[in-house]
């Protein structure tokens, strides 16, 4: 009984497994249909968007830095070049114990003490087979060094890089500025794909101002890397194809500064503070730029020290501020030709009219007087011997009978109260006073008028008005070329670093002043020129191979800068006056305009005046025709 | 019949000798041949995969062997005595299971191995086998379709080991496990009613086990769902892997220049991602071939499954056969992104682990099953 059903159960049994192996064999190839569905999505449809995402994945872009461009002066001196410099390298992973290599370093001085930590976090921040620069620009001697204790430190080698460097130093850091490591303030100026390699970016001065030129176009070549981002040679069994494309050069840059004349000028304010500014009347050409105390500007490029920058800021005699640009000071009696020339202009006076100096003005109905400066009584002066001898009281009623808006109307051309437009930034624009900008100036009613011993002080450059050493230059320059007037600029041509190709870059024209008759410059000229034979600037002229005509200025220190600190010894030195000489020369065809700034020099002729003689013998000598022995050395 | 004269009679001597030996052997020729062009398929992808590394070779070529000696060895034992095994092999990966969970308990992380000294191994691979093959012992006297009482036994059978294997923590294995003898259920055929009840329990389950799954688990599943969320996470398997297959194109950019693979853009890739690695070396093609030689074995294994005349070999043959294949399936539609990532290697392909051994055992009991049967003609 029992077995008919087991037959009949096992029939059924098998006839429903077959009917299961088949249904799963449908599954079975419907998944495979599913999967080879999925396969041909991504291997055909998708091919091409895989196959580039494994392209991006196995290349990497390595930058090749472009070379900067080099700075040149006028006669192609370099004044900036890019030098191979050595630099310590550390190797993480092949280092065996980062602590103990760092602090046998330092016990070597080849890296400071109490950096170790620092450069530490720094390695450790990197991926362990990169090269981490840990100490650039080493010495000779401290390569020497290293190299003999080289097996003590395996992981850490001595690579070479191109750097900047000044051949001169410090010599016109304030013109060219220097290069530092990218900071974040930088990132908003330039294309970080562009900057990709670049460590080092342009600071203040012609580096920083012409940074697109200098840069140039940096290369770069594809790399295999694996996904550590190491970089390997080849991808399983075959060598790839990569792309590369060659870095181009920054161009060169070509300066107006004459290196003669910036040498000379620096030499001669070495151990002072103050300002020096040379101008080519004919085009704007700035041939000196100096600013003291300086500054090594190769210290920012190999990385300063906190201490080092600290010295830097806070020192008193403020060594990173550019004073030609940046400093104002009153003109002090430097502003006079320009006086003159007003009182001339409009009608305020005549070449011929004297006026009599008893040392004392006063404004009519007042008693208290506006003494003369140094030179005592002038007796009757003219013009020109107003100029010569800087009468203070010629100007002070010159400048009554003029008034403060016509003064103001008439300087404004000759670059005051606004920038010049020099082709590196920073510029001050210092104060040309009017009742208008005093109005301005000034919240309190009271202290928005303008009173009339204001406008007498102006006529000799106190008071209100303050000028850069830049615009004074700037000012002479255009006397010296009878009222025309140029741009200043420090770059004057561009050079095609590969093929060595110039282009000279045209001198920008700026308003001319107009309206001045030939004779009424020559009356000012003469006046200039009489200051060096029988002037205040007597002496500064001996044996000069040219003509020379030139003002001498005193200004008044007001107050102490708020950024220093009171030192008693300092401050006696630091409250004399500010020593101010302006000339231009040769007086036939100009080929110079000079402005120097001695902060607390003192009397104009005494500390400025040598230094602007200096400037000019040492741009104008070497241009003379047949040089004749000089008859005296100069003072 | 025109054989060229000079080669026939040595040819079909050489033929009868193998026919032979495998007979003599107790094993089964056309699935030795499949499961051994997917095996050396397998060792040309490896050298590639693995960097050209010999030693994986040489390490992988021993677990071939030692997987083909417990094949053979498998093949020799008649069915009754698996039947007499069964209970004993389940009861002691039961024990295994609980003493690598207390261990791994004790040492506060996921433990899987064994250690006995001289080799280490994971006692979930034996539930592989064990499961089914206690399933199958337990369903080959009762009436079929099943009934609720038999399937309540089958079903902890099953969960059993499957909860000790998820707990250590190993998902992909516990998963494979549960297939094993869910597949044993399911040809021995189960009443609609159940399998609709079992669906909706298995949501709720799911919804149960969500919240049993460990953060990583869970994130896998995030991942699967949104690779390109965390790319540089979770996803990152997932999305390199599709750019190793996706970038091979049609016909693959040749040996061992995969630049995914051999760049080692492409993580784990010569254990579970290995297909990944054929898709970008070999293309569409090498991976359509590769899927095609898991299609012979497995077809050839389901033949002989149908020729079986026994329930205990049914169930087991055709279940062993099927799960082969669910592993094979697991682990393409999770690196061609199908699937979500669980640790499934493919089989007889992907380096390391026990899983070759245990694959090429039960191949061994398939053959077995097949040469031992009774022929009833009747």
């Amino acid at each position: 009984m029992a077995q008919p059903v087991n037959v009949k159960n096992l029939l059924r049994e098998q006839r429903s497994y077959q009917q299961r192996i088949l249904f799963a064999t449908a599954l079975v190839l419907a998944a495979a249909l599913v999967l080879g569905g999925r396969l041909f999505l991504l291997q055909v449809v998708r091919h091409s968007y895989y196959l580039e995402l494994s392209q991006g994945n196995r290349a990497r872009l390595e930058p090749i830095p472009a070379n900067r461009g080099l700075i040149l002066d006028r006669n192609g001196r370099v004044l900036a070049e890019n030098q191979a410099a050595y630099q310590l390298e550390l190797i993480r992973e092949q280092v065996p114990d980062l602590q103990q290599t760092l602090r046998g370093l330092a016990a070597l001085q080849l890296i400071p003490e109490d950096e170790v930590t620092d450069i530490a976090r720094l390695v450790r921040s990197r991926r362990g087979f990169e090269g981490v620069p840990i100490r650039l620009r080493m010495s000779e001697e401290e390569i020497a060094r290293f190299a003999v204790h080289r097996h003590q430190f395996p992981g850490v080698d001595i690579r070479t890089r191109l750097t900047r460097f000044y051949p001169h130093g410090e010599l016109a850091v304030h013109a060219l500025g220097y290069v530092a490591a990218i900071g974040e303030a930088d990132l908003g100026r330039i294309d970080r794909a562009d900057y990709a390699g670049t460590t080092l970016i342009g600071k203040l001065g012609v580096e920083s101002a012409h940074e697109k030129e200098l840069h140039g176009t940096n290369g770069f070549r594809e790399v295999l890397v694996n996904a550590q981002g190491r970089s390997v040679q080849k991808q399983g069994g075959l060598a790839p194809d990569l792309r590369s494309r060659a870095p181009r050069a920054g161009t060169d840059l070509v300066l107006s500064i004459d290196l003669a004349a910036q040498q000379a000028a620096e030499q001669m304010l070495a151990g002072r503070r103050g300002a020096i500014v040379a101008i080519d009347p004919a085009n704007g050409d700035v041939l000196v730029l100096a600013s003291r105390p300086g500054f090594d500007p190769g210290l920012f490029g190999r990385g300063l020290t906190r201490a080092e920058y600290r010295n830097l800021e806070t020192n008193i005699d403020r060594p990173l501020f550019n004073r030609a640009l940046r400093g104002t000071y009153p003109p002090g009696s430097t502003v006079k030709p320009v006086i003159a020339l007003a009182g001339l202009r409009y009608g305020a006076t005549t070449p011929e009219a004297s006026r009599f100096c008893a040392g004392e003005y006063y404004l009519p109905g007042r008693s208290n007087p506006f003494r003369e400066g140094r030179s005592g009584r002038h007796g009757a002066v003219s013009l020109e011997a107003a100029i010569a001898k800087s009468c203070d009281v010629y100007f002070y009623a010159l400048a009554n009978q003029l008034g403060v808006d016509n003064i103001a109307e008439f300087l404004e051309p000759f670059g005051y109260g606004r920038t010049t437009g020099i082709d590196i930034a920073g510029e001050q624009t210092g104060i040309l006073p009017s009742r208008a900008w005093k109005k301005q100036r000034f919240k309190r009613k009271q202290d928005q008028v303008w009173f009339p011993g204001e406008t007498v002080n102006f006529g000799i450059g106190q008071g209100y008005m303050t000028v850069t050493p830049l615009q004074q230059a700037h000012m002479v320059a255009t006397i010296a070329s009878r009222g025309r007037s140029f741009k200043p600029r420090l770059v004057t041509g561009l050079r095609n670093a590969e093929t060595g190709q110039s282009t000279e870059i045209a001198p920008q024209a700026m308003a001319d002043v107009e309206g001045i008759p030939a004779a009424d410059w020559q009356h000012i000229f003469n006046g200039m020129m009489g200051t060096m034979e029988y002037g205040t600037g007597f002496g500064v002229n001996r044996g000069a191979a040219y003509s020379i005509a030139g003002k001498t200025g005193t200004a008044q220190v007001f107050s102490v800068g708020a950024n220093e600190k009171y030192v008693e010894k300092d401050v006696a030195e630091r409250l004399r006056d500010h020593s101010w000489f302006i000339a231009f020369a040769p007086v036939e065809a100009p080929r110079i305009a000079v402005a120097v700034l001695v902060e607390n020099g003192g009397f104009g002729a005494s500390a400025a005046g040598p230094i602007a003689r200096k400037v000019m013998d040492a741009y104008l000598l070497p241009q003379m025709p047949a040089p004749k022995p000089a008859p005296a050395p100069a003072p | 019949m025109n054989y060229p004269p000079l080669n026939a009679p040595s040819a079909r001597r050489t033929l009868n000798m193998a026919t032979r030996i495998l007979m003599a052997l107790q094993l089964d020729g056309p699935l030795l041949v499949g499961l051994g062009l997917v095996a050396a398929f397998g060792l040309v992808v490896l050298y590639s995969a693995s960097g050209q590394n010999m030693d994986m070779i040489m390490r992988t070529l021993l677990r071939m062997a030692l997987g083909g000696a417990a094949m053979v060895a498998l093949a020799q034992i008649r069915p009754n005595t698996l039947r007499t095994v069964a209970p004993w092999l389940y009861s002691l990966g039961i024990v295994l299971l609980l003493v690598v969970d207390a261990t791994g308990y004790i040492g506060k992380g996921a433990q899987r191995w064994l250690d006995l000294g001289f080799i280490r191994f994971q006692p979930s691979e034996i539930m592989k086998l064990a499961v089914p093959l206690l399933c199958a012992w337990y369903l080959q006297d009762r009436p079929l379709p099943l009934g609720p009482g038999s399937l309540a036994v089958v079903a902890a059978v099953i969960l059993l080991p499957v909860g000790l294997t998820a707990a250590q923590p190993d998902l992909g294995t516990a998963l494979l496990i549960m297939v094993g003898g869910a597949l044993v259920v399911l040809m021995a055929g189960i009443p609609l009613w159940v399998l609709l009840l079992l669906t909706t329990t298995a949501g709720a389950a799911g919804w149960f086990g969500w919240s049993m799954l460990h953060d990583y688990q869970r994130q896998r599943v995030f991942t699967f769902l949104d690779p390109q969320n965390d790319p540089l996470g979770a996803g990152y398997h997932i999305i390199q892997s599709q750019i190793a297959i996706g970038s091979g194109g049609v016909f693959g950019k040749g040996w061992m220049n995969g630049s995914q693979s051999q760049l080692e853009y492409l993580p784990e890739r010569h254990t579970d991602f290995i297909f990944a690695v054929i898709g970008e070396e070999f293309g569409l093609v090498g991976m359509l071939v590769l899927v095609l030689l898991y299609l012979f074995v497995v077809g050839r294994a389901l033949y002989l499954a149908t020729q079986m005349q026994d329930t205990f070999a049914r169930l087991l043959g055709a279940s062993l056969a099927l799960t082969f294949f669910v592993y094979v399936f697991i682990n393409m539609g999770m690196v061609c992104g199908l699937l979500p990532v669980v640790g499934v290697p493919l089989p007889l392909v992907s380096y390391g682990g026990t899983s070759m051994v245990t694959l090429l055992a039960g191949f061994g009991i398939l053959m077995s099953l097949y040469s031992h049967r009774k022929l009833v003609g009747s």
